[in-house]
């Protein structure tokens, strides 16, 4: 049975390393945080001005003036703070934060991310999706193996715009869990009754074992 | 403007006495049409709200938004869109703005969208005396496209030039006379960065305080970044996305 999106979420957690720092994207990575022990001592970084971002507030704890980078109610927890957006990227751009779980629309061989703008759709915008995947230490995308349509994800070349070349690390995905290696896509896992021969039908490049 | 003026006027007045205006419409003086103005905030939280209103208000039009989003649900810089003043608008975000996203298709407005990180980046190199620095950020996607991009230590990046403007309007928890500012939570954002990179800084305060009543190690923003300031109390603060967990029965707030 291939993940669910918790499972994504959960199995992505276990790439978040005790006493790390770590930014969460919109969506999907929003759902890892759940998932993350309180004993690993975390710090969730998020690009609008905080760090040690924590769980979204209790009813009647809500501040307009405490959110996260999707604008949501957010919560501090202790030791955490709040800076200028330039501080914050100098944290991202810097080099500062550990690692990054981004959604993604299109992942290349190379590691080269797609996750801002698709042709003929509707331009939402950049926001702080090309600093973090080229700032951040290790780059871990979240993501669905193929589109709604049944089309491939994972692929030679995007065929999107790109967000950042050659910058994933790791993809796991609804089927698998893949690396992004100099001999391109190499098989870590596969999501249980998953078989190898099906993450290879479903990505549009070699997948090295 | 590239530069902001220096503040000296011989034989008269610094530009540092006598910020305090009364009303925001007062503090809006010299405004004009086609202004380049910064507007501190992140989607709706930490708007100078006083001075989005005066300045919708103001008669002024053809002017340049110079902010991380331009509003949303019909509120923040939303309000300007919707009166027709606005020309250009330069950000990284859109997002459900639906404001933006018709004015766009319609050609009424321009938008220039750039990376969050590089948009604050510029308007710091504007305020510290940086005409243009090299980021990583950008390299080998459409931000790069007729920038020059250059190798350093074996690794590519793009140069980007400062970004100034006329006005920057800014919001801040407690301020004094001379624009000493203190920020509340993620209401901070790039109001701080963007006082710094304009030719003139308008602060609402939320509370306006004596000299001294701030602790100098408590001040946010040193007042030489301030022109004016403009005392309102009261503001709206909506809830972009208003997200809560059930209170659990042994959790008393």
């Amino acid at each position: 049975m291939p993940f669910s999106r918790q499972d994504i979420a959960q199995r992505a957690a276990r790439e978040i390393p005790p006493g790390s720092i770590v930014n969460l994207g919109i969506g999907l990575p929003t759902l890892v945080a759940d998932y993350v022990p309180p004993e690993h001592e975390v710090w969730f970084h998020s690009e609008n001005g905080l760090l040690g971002m924590g769980p979204f507030p209790y009813e009647g704890d809500e501040d307009p003036q405490l959110i996260n980078a999707g604008k949501q109610t957010v919560t501090v927890v202790p030791g955490g703070s709040f800076f200028d957006s330039a501080q914050s990227f100098t944290m991202i751009r810097g080099g500062h934060i550990d690692v990054a779980l981004l959604g993604a629309m299109q992942v290349s061989q190379r590691g080269d991310l797609a996750n801002w703008s698709v042709p003929g759709g509707k331009t939402l915008g950049i926001g702080g999706a090309m600093d973090l995947a080229n700032g951040c230490r290790r780059v871990i995308v979240l993501m669905t193996h193929v589109s709604k349509q049944g089309e491939a994800k994972l692929l030679q070349e995007c065929t999107y715009p790109l967000t950042a070349v050659g910058v994933v690390n790791r993809v796991i995905t609804d089927l698998a869990v893949l690396d992004i290696t100099e001999k391109g896509f190499k098989l870590v896992e596969c999501a249980p009754g998953v078989s190898p021969e099906q993450v290879r039908e479903t990505t549009g490049a070699d997948v090295q074992r | 403007m590239s530069q902001p003026q220096s503040g000296q006027q011989r034989g008269g007045e610094g530009r540092h006495r006598n910020k305090v205006a009364a009303s925001c419409t007062e503090a809006l003086a010299g405004l004009n049409d086609g202004a380049r103005i910064m507007v501190g905030g992140f989607g709706l939280c930490g708007n100078a709200e006083g001075l989005i209103d005066a300045v919708a208000g103001s008669g002024f039009r053809d002017l340049t938004i110079i902010s991380n989003n331009a509003g949303n649900m019909g509120k923040g810089l939303a309000i300007w869109l919707r009166a027709g003043i606005v020309s250009k608008v330069i950000c990284t975000y859109i997002g459900n703005n639906e404001d933006l996203h018709r004015m766009m298709a319609a050609g009424q407005v321009e938008v220039e969208i750039m990376p969050q990180g590089t948009f604050v980046e510029r308007m710091r190199a504007a305020g510290a005396g940086i005409p243009a620095f090299y980021t990583p950020t950008g390299v080998g996607t459409v931000v790069a496209q007729g920038k020059e991009v250059r190798e350093f230590d074996g690794r590519k990046y793009v140069l980007e030039r400062a970004l100034s403007g006329d006005f920057a309007l800014i919001r801040a928890r407690r301020g004094d006379r001379f624009g000493n500012l203190r920020f509340w939570r993620t209401a901070r954002n790039f109001s701080p960065i963007m006082a710094t990179a304009a030719h003139t800084t308008i602060a609402e305060v939320e509370e306006l305080v004596d000299l001294g009543a701030m602790d100098p190690h408590d001040v946010h923003l040193p007042g030489l970044f301030v022109h004016r300031v403009v005392e309102v109390r009261e503001h709206e603060d909506p809830f972009e996305y208003r997200v809560v967990r059930p209170r659990p029965e042994n959790q008393p707030s």
